[in-house]
């Protein structure tokens, strides 16, 4: 019987999960993916917002104040790429003036520190690539990007360090009352647990409804993005949302923490929970919606594109909390942007209320330090001489596009949670990111995969068990 | 690390050309860097025959082709270093590379030979809509895994751009035992080699759709169904037209793009044409001792051409080291109009040129019965009737320094399409 069992690995199980790892609790995350980060978190804005444009008193605009804050030192603490470049919602001469200085006063209510509108030359300035249309803005100092992968897997790694299991290739099947506590029935077999902690994204709802007579209702709202190459990356280096308008919120157009240039998202809600597709006209729009506050982005320069799913209640907030007519069921349901920027704040709050609900105690040996996949490209010569010296490995280049060595991969796989396909060598280390899309190193990356968990080229995927490579040696049909 | 006089980036058919010419010139200290892990580049993957016809006279494998410049490379004991990355060309010609038995190491050289060759245009710079399942490769990639690894990656295949490698492994997956159902091309024309679509494509009954795209990608995990549809003047796609194939894999091969980061971060000036660095006719490119020549200056349909033109980078570098750089008083720019997209060179000195340049370019449509004409200043010099031109062809013009000294006052050179 386990203390605490969350369904969902992406940011807001693992946050939650790191949270409670503080505590001395038997906690378990089941995943029905084979590897973490493969939902909403893989695939969003990368933004840490600062928290100006949910409406006061929700509980969107106190976690994303509350998260926010959090990241310089949680960023520090588990070693993972955050940078505060700050955002600029900008006005163009047709849009209305009073809706720029609305937001502005939202953002204060929330209590966003450091809010200003900034004109003319000084925002010119400091952003000399918005469209000659732009007029003012509304400067966010505290807003930043995140790698949110690299977030994902930091947040599981620590609280898997810290003693909580985690059940991959595990999906959730039926959640029953069972006495004082909870059978979760999954592919995996049953999983009795005192408390569950519902984490399931787009399929929070349905999670919940197995439970409680109050239903939810999850849509899933789908978000295209085209990612730029490198060498667009400096193109703007503030986040640049539009005033939202009665065509819409427009799109963002952002530098990402690791220098490309990130174009989306567009908003369709679909009726597919995996509906993860992109689709011509929601490509083909990006470019000219962009253009509203940015010229000539550099659309020739796009090296992917894709789609994630935010998880929109129909309440339009956070549902986080114990259910009423299901104790020891707690929600942290509806969790749509600004998500990622909430998600430790997230964690904190669920935790706290489990272990007042457990009545937990402090686990004193609990380290919240974590080593990230050490990065040569910051390295000076002489320590990346050292480095290949101890470990040849790192001398290796196997991502060409992104100067991956065969010891940060390596590092990959067998760290704590280590990847186990192409996408989570990927995600873990930006093998197959580049330019190039993978052309060159996936064939290698299966090589090592191959070689060091070790397996089968034959069950290598790209993500999910279907997701084969190759079917077999030549000449096998 | 020992000192060399000249460093050539890659090791494919390119930078071995070049490595043997600079030293039958010359050049004692020379180094080749490549980053696999064997001589040879693309060539190794290369299984087909059809290589050799104008440098050997024969018909040659890949792997027997690039033996032959390897062996040469191997005679000369020129230096080579594999599995080794450059990692940055300094304007300087210092160059930094890493592997993992010597670490980090710099090699300030006196010329530099780029030959990086080119990767192909991926899923993602295509924009193609749809799902990101597994099971679609860039037609190179699949060469590899079945030529390099001995595997299957696909049994019912569409593929996306008539590429050469796109045709030629349509043939390859066919041989294997996979169902190739269709090559579409955007472009109303292919992109390929004529004598590929007829031995690749028309001899095994694989059909080809010109003036058609990938509208769609289906599959969560694995590719489970591609749609076509036919594309108007505008390349956009004629709602209506949609064809759906139930396949497991979608090959593109839509284009190569000459792989030029570290040129870029060199400063060395690219054309947005070719993308690939903008030379004279010594191959030299906007810094003085950095020469271009293979894929990584323009993409080319054969090996031979490489050959050739590497041959001329590498003896035009070992003339800048053991002559230094001459400063020429003249240097004709070489316009490309009407049709032609571009040329490489770009620009000619009528003084320090060889006794002939051969310019190679592309054209940008489908000529049939046009004539290729060549103008020095306003004087048209020669006229080439073509009963066939195509952008999938490379096409060429000479030039004699002999000529170029009797128009002793032009400002520039044109080459054309024009009515035959």
């Amino acid at each position: 019987m386990y203390d605490v069992a969350i369904i969902g690995g992406g940011v807001t199980g693992s946050a939650i999960a790191r949270e409670l790892s503080k505590y001395q609790v038997n906690a378990v995350v089941i995943e029905r993916d084979q590897d973490l980060c493969c939902g909403t978190t893989k695939a969003n804005s990368a933004i840490i917002h600062g928290g100006y444009d949910a409406k006061p008193g929700s509980l969107k605009a106190k976690l994303n104040v509350e998260g926010n804050k959090m990241f310089d030192e949680l960023s520090k603490d588990l070693d993972f790429p955050f940078k505060r470049n700050g955002s600029l919602v900008v006005r163009t001469k047709d849009q209305d003036r009073d809706v720029l200085k609305k937001l502005y006063e939202q953002g204060v209510e929330n209590g966003v520190e450091g809010l200003k509108i900034i004109e003319g030359d000084e925002l010119k300035k400091m952003e000399p690539n918005l469209a000659d249309d732009v007029v003012d803005a509304l400067y966010v100092p505290t807003g930043g990007i995140v790698c949110p992968f690299h977030l994902n897997y930091a947040l599981a790694e620590n609280a898997a360090d810290n003693g909580v299991e985690f059940k991959l290739s595990t999906e959730v099947k039926n959640v029953k009352k069972s006495g004082d506590s909870y059978v979760i029935e999954t592919t995996g077999g049953d999983i009795e647990t005192k408390v569950v902690v519902n984490a399931a994204g787009v399929y929070a709802d349905e999670i919940n409804n197995m439970v409680s007579a109050k239903k939810l209702h999850i849509t899933a709202r789908r978000g295209q993005y085209c990612l730029l190459d490198k060498d667009a990356g400096n193109h703007v280096s503030h986040t640049i949302f539009q005033l939202p308008s009665a065509m819409g919120k427009g799109v963002l157009v952002t530098p990402t923490v690791h220098g490309n240039l990130l174009v989306g998202p567009t908003a369709e809600d679909v009726d597919n929970k995996e509906g993860v597709n992109t689709t011509g006209d929601g490509l083909g729009g990006l470019g000219a919606t962009a253009a509203r506050s940015v010229k000539n982005v550099p659309m020739r320069s796009v090296i992917t594109s894709f789609a994630g799913l935010r998880a929109h209640e129909d309440g339009g907030d956070f549902v986080i909390g114990e259910v009423e007519d299901a104790s020891g069921f707690f929600n942290a349901a509806g969790i749509e942007s600004p998500g990622l920027s909430s998600a430790p704040a997230i964690g904190v709050m669920v935790a706290k209320m489990v272990a007042e609900k457990l009545s937990l105690s402090e686990d004193p040996s609990f380290n919240g330090k974590r080593k990230g996949i050490l990065n040569p490209a910051n390295l000076s010569m002489e320590e990346r001489n050292e480095l290949i010296k101890k470990n040849p490995a790192y001398g290796q280049i196997i991502c060409r596009c992104e100067s991956i060595s065969e010891g940060e991969i390596l590092d990959a796989i067998h760290r704590t949670l280590g990847a186990r396909d192409l996408d989570g060598v990927k995600r873990r280390t930006r093998a197959g990111m580049g330019r190039c899309q993978a052309g060159f190193c996936s064939p290698r990356v299966m090589e090592i995969l191959e070689r060091e968990v070790p397996m089968s080229a034959f069950d290598v995927t790209k993500n999910g068990p279907d997701a084969k490579i190759v079917f077999g040696y030549n000449k096998q049909i | 690390m020992k000192n060399y006089d000249l460093v050539i980036v890659g090791g494919g058919p390119a930078g071995l050309a070049a490595a043997v010419a600079a030293r039958d010139n010359g050049i004692q200290d020379i180094l080749i860097i490549e980053r696999d892990h064997e001589l040879g580049g693309i060539l190794n993957q290369c299984i087909h025959n059809g290589f050799g016809l104008h440098t050997f006279k024969e018909e040659l494998t890949g792997p027997e082709y690039a033996s032959r410049f390897i062996d040469q490379v191997k005679e000369r004991n020129i230096d080579y270093k594999l599995n080794t990355m450059v990692m940055d060309i300094a304007p300087d010609k210092t160059i930094t590379a890493m592997n993992s038995t010597d670490g980090m190491f710099t090699i300030p050289a006196k010329a530099v030979v780029l030959a990086m060759g080119c990767r192909e245009r991926s899923r993602g710079a295509l924009n193609i809509p749809g799902y990101r399942p597994a099971g679609i490769f860039s037609a190179g990639t699949a060469q590899r895994l079945v030529n390099m690894e001995g595997y299957m990656p696909g049994r019912k295949v569409v593929i996306l751009g008539s590429g050469d490698i796109g045709l030629i492994m349509a043939r390859r997956m066919t041989l294997e035992g996979a169902e190739v159902q269709v090559v579409a091309e955007l472009m109303p024309y292919s992109g390929g080699l004529k004598r590929n679509i007829v031995q690749c494509l028309d001899d095994f009954g694989i059909p080809l759709k010109l003036s058609h795209t990938v509208v769609d990608i289906e599959g969560k995990e694995r590719v489970e169904g591609i749609t076509i549809a036919e594309v108007g003047p505008d390349r956009k796609p004629i709602p209506g037209t949609e064809i759906h194939y139930e396949c497991d894999t979608l090959l593109l091969s839509c284009g190569l793009i000459p792989e030029n980061e570290l040129s870029k971060n060199s400063g060395v000036e690219l054309s947005p044409i070719t993308s690939g660095p903008i030379v004279n006719d010594s191959l030299e490119t906007s810094i003085d001792g950095v020469f271009a020549c293979g894929n990584v200056l323009h993409v080319h349909d054969l090996v031979d051409f490489v050959s050739q033109e590497a041959t001329n980078a590498g003896k035009n570098a070992a003339k800048y080291i053991l002559e230094g750089k001459k400063e020429s008083s003249r240097q004709l720019e070489i316009l490309p109009v009407d049709g032609v997209r571009y040329t490489v060179p770009k620009y000619i000195r009528p003084d320090d040129m060889d006794e002939t340049v051969t310019v190679r370019f592309r054209v940008g449509d489908v000529y049939k019965n046009k004539a290729i004409a060549t103008y020095f200043g306003d004087t048209q010099i020669s006229k080439r009737k073509k009963q066939v031109m195509a952008p999938g062809e490379m096409e060429q013009v000479v030039i004699t320094k002999k000529q170029l000294a009797e128009y002793p006052d032009i400002a520039n050179i044109t080459i054309k399409i024009e009515e035959a």
